[in-house]
C-alpha cells in the first residue's frame, strides 16, 4: 500500500488565483499534486458551505484563494468573501475541524511562484494534521 | 423621553392604552397576544374592534407565534398599527427589516422588561394558566422562573432596545397596582397624549431591573460552558444534532430564516443513486435522509450572527433538540467577531453585507 496522501480542494477565482496556477503550470513548476483545482468567477461567490460539502465529501484540507485586496475584478468580492471565513472560523471550530485544514490566500494572476509556494505549504499543514475524519459521519 | 404611571396592573393599563389608541383613531388595529380561555390557549390577534381588546394579555408569557414574521406579512401598512411584542421579536423583526422583510414605519412597538416565557408546549397543554401567579411575583422579586425556558433564563436582552413604549416589570415591586409605561420616541408621545395617568420626565433605567441582569448573565455563562456535551468538536456535534429528523421545523420558525426558498429545500442537496453508491463505497455506511447534520451547520454559516435567541426553535422541535441554545451560544461567538448585536440598531448592517478593506488579516495568508 501506498502512503496516504492528503486529497485537498482548492477553490480559485478565475482572474487572479486560478491565472496564478495556469502560470505556474506553464512555467513548469514543481508543487504537491494533492490539489484539485474548482474554478469559480470570484472568491465572493463561495459560500463556506461549499467548503464544508468538500470536507463532508472526502476531502483533507480545503484552500480558498482570490485576487488580492484591491484588486477584485468585482472591486470587492474578496472583501466579502474574508468577512464569511471571518464568520466560518469558529464555527469551524465548533464541529471539531481543526483550523489549518481550511485555508485562505491572496494569489495574483502573475504569481505563478506564489500559487506554488501555497499549494506546498498547504499540503505540508495538511499532512501534519492527517486524513480528516470524514465531517458529520454518514449525515 | 418621559413616563406614564397608571394605578392598575400592567396588563390592564396596556388593554386601556391601546383602547385609547383605537378609540381616538389614532392607530388602526393592534396586534397582540390574545387569551381564548382561561386554561392557556392563546393566538395572536390582529384587532380592529374594540369589544375584542378585552381578551388581550400583553404580556402573556408564552411565544405563541414569532411576531417579527408575523410583522412582515402585514407590513408595509398604509395605516399606523400598535404591536406587542417581546424584545427578542422585535430584534428579530429589526433584522428582518433589514433584510428588506418589512418596515417599522407607521408601526407602534409596544415591548415590556420581559421575565422570559414558557415552553411551548406548556401552552399547547393548556397550562400555564395556573403558573402565572408565579411568574408575575418572581418578576417583582427579579428570579428567574424556574419553568421559563432555558434560552429565556439566560437571555440578556430583556430590556427592550428601540421600542417606542416600554412597560417596566421586572423589578417592579408593585405589579398589581402600578403600571409604569415608558414613551421612548416622539410618535409614542403624540399617539399617547391624552391617556390620562401621571406622567413626568424620566427615562427606563436599568438600575430597576440589575438584579435580573445579574442572574441572568450568570446564567448565560452556566448554559454556554453546558450547551455542548464532553469535549465538544464532531462528537458533540453528533450527539447534539444526532437525533434530528429533518423536518426543517427550526427554520420554518426562525425570524432570521426569510429566505422563501430555502437552499436546504433545493435541488441542490438533491442526490440520486449513482452518489449514494460512490458514499456508501467510501464509507460503508450512511443515515438517510442525508444531509441532516450539516442543515444545521449550513443555518449557523448563514445567520447565527443575527440570532437573537427567541427559542421558537426549541420550541417547535419534535426531537427535544436544545437548537436555541447551541444556535444562542455560536451566534454570540460569530457576531462577537464583529462587535455585532442582533437588532439593536436598523442602521447597523449586517456583518456579512459590509466590510473595512483592512481587517480580518489573521484569517487570510498575505
Amino acid at each position: 500500500m501506498s502512503e496516504w496522501q492528503p486529497k485537498i480542494l482548492a477553490i480559485l477565482c478565475n482572474w487572479c488565483s486560478y491565472a496564478g496556477a495556469d502560470l505556474a503550470g506553464v512555467s513548469r513548476m514543481q508543487y504537491p499534486p494533492n490539489v484539485r483545482v474548482v474554478r469559480i468567477p470570484c472568491s465572493g461567490r463561495v459560500d463556506p458551505l461549499m467548503i464544508l460539502k468538500g470536507l463532508q465529501s472526502g476531502f483533507d484540507g480545503v484552500l480558498v484563494s482570490g485576487c488580492h485586496p484591491g484588486d477584485c475584478h468585482y472591486i470587492s468580492g474578496n472583501f466579502v468573501a474574508r468577512r464569511r471565513f471571518a464568520v466560518l472560523k469558529p464555527l469551524l471550530e465548533f464541529v471539531g475541524v481543526e483550523p489549518d485544514r481550511v485555508q485562505f490566500s491572496w494569489i495574483s494572476a502573475g504569481e505563478g511562484e506564489r500559487f506554488a509556494q501555497v499549494v506546498t505549504k498547504v499540503t505540508e499543514d495538511i499532512r501534519k494534521i492527517g486524513p480528516a475524519k470524514r465531517l458529520v459521519k454518514g449525515a | 423621553m418621559s413616563r406614564i404611571t397608571l394605578e392598575s396592573k400592567p396588563s390592564d393599563g396596556v388593554r386601556e392604552l391601546l383602547r385609547h389608541l383605537l378609540d381616538k383613531g389614532k392607530v388602526s388595529a393592534v396586534l397582540a397576544p390574545r387569551r381564548l380561555d382561561d386554561e392557556g390557549s392563546l393566538d395572536l390577534g390582529f384587532i380592529t374592534d374594540r369589544s375584542e381588546l378585552d381578551s388581550i394579555d400583553p404580556f402573556a408569557p408564552v411565544m405563541i407565534a414569532n411576531t417579527a414574521q408575523v410583522l412582515s406579512m402585514i407590513t408595509p401598512s398604509s395605516s399606523k398599527i400598535a404591536v406587542v411584542l417581546k424584545p427578542c421579536e422585535l430584534r428579530g423583526f429589526v433584522e428582518r427589516v433589514k433584510r428588506e422583510q418589512g418596515t417599522l414605519d407607521n408601526i407602534l412597538t409596544i415591548s415590556c422588561t420581559c421575565g422570559g416565557v414558557f415552553p411551548l408546549q406548556k401552552a399547547v397543554d393548556g397550562i400555564t394558566g395556573g403558573m402565572t401567579a408565579n411568574y408575575y411575583s418572581d418578576l417583582s422579586s427579579e428570579k428567574i422562573h424556574a419553568e421559563i425556558r432555558e434560552t429565556c433564563k439566560a437571555c440578556e436582552h430583556f430590556i427592550p432596545i428601540n421600542s417606542d413604549v416600554t412597560v417596566s416589570l421586572v423589578g417592579e415591586k408593585d405589579l398589581d397596582e402600578n403600571c409604569q409605561i415608558y414613551l421612548n420616541s416622539k410618535s409614542a408621545s403624540e399617539l399617547l397624549e391624552g391617556l390620562g395617568g401621571e406622567i413626568d420626565k424620566k427615562e427606563y433605567d436599568p438600575a430597576i431591573s440589575a438584579g435580573l441582569m445579574k442572574k441572568r448573565l450568570a446564567e448565560k455563562e452556566r448554559l454556554f460552558n453546558s450547551v455542548f456535551p464532553g469535549k465538544g468538536g464532531i462528537d458533540a456535534v453528533i450527539e447534539i444534532f444526532g437525533k434530528c429528523v429533518g423536518c426543517h421545523g427550526c427554520s420554518r420558525v426562525c425570524p432570521i430564516c426569510y429566505c422563501v426558498s430555502c437552499d436546504f429545500e433545493s435541488m441542490n442537496f438533491d442526490s440520486d443513486i449513482a452518489y449514494y453508491e460512490k458514499e456508501l463505497s467510501q464509507k460503508g455506511a450512511l443515515r438517510l435522509p442525508p444531509d441532516t447534520m450539516l442543515f444545521h451547520i449550513g443555518r449557523m454559516i448563514h445567520m447565527s450572527f443575527s440570532c437573537v435567541g427567541c427559542g421558537l426553535c426549541s420550541d417547535v422541535c419534535p426531537a427535544d433538540i436544545p437548537v436555541a441554545s447551541v444556535f444562542k451560544r455560536t451566534g454570540d461567538k460569530t457576531a462577537s467577531i464583529f462587535d455585532y448585536i442582533p437588532g439593536r440598531d436598523l442602521e447597523e448592517a449586517i456583518p456579512v453585507m459590509v466590510f473595512k478593506e483592512e481587517e480580518f488579516s489573521r484569517f487570510v495568508d498575505e
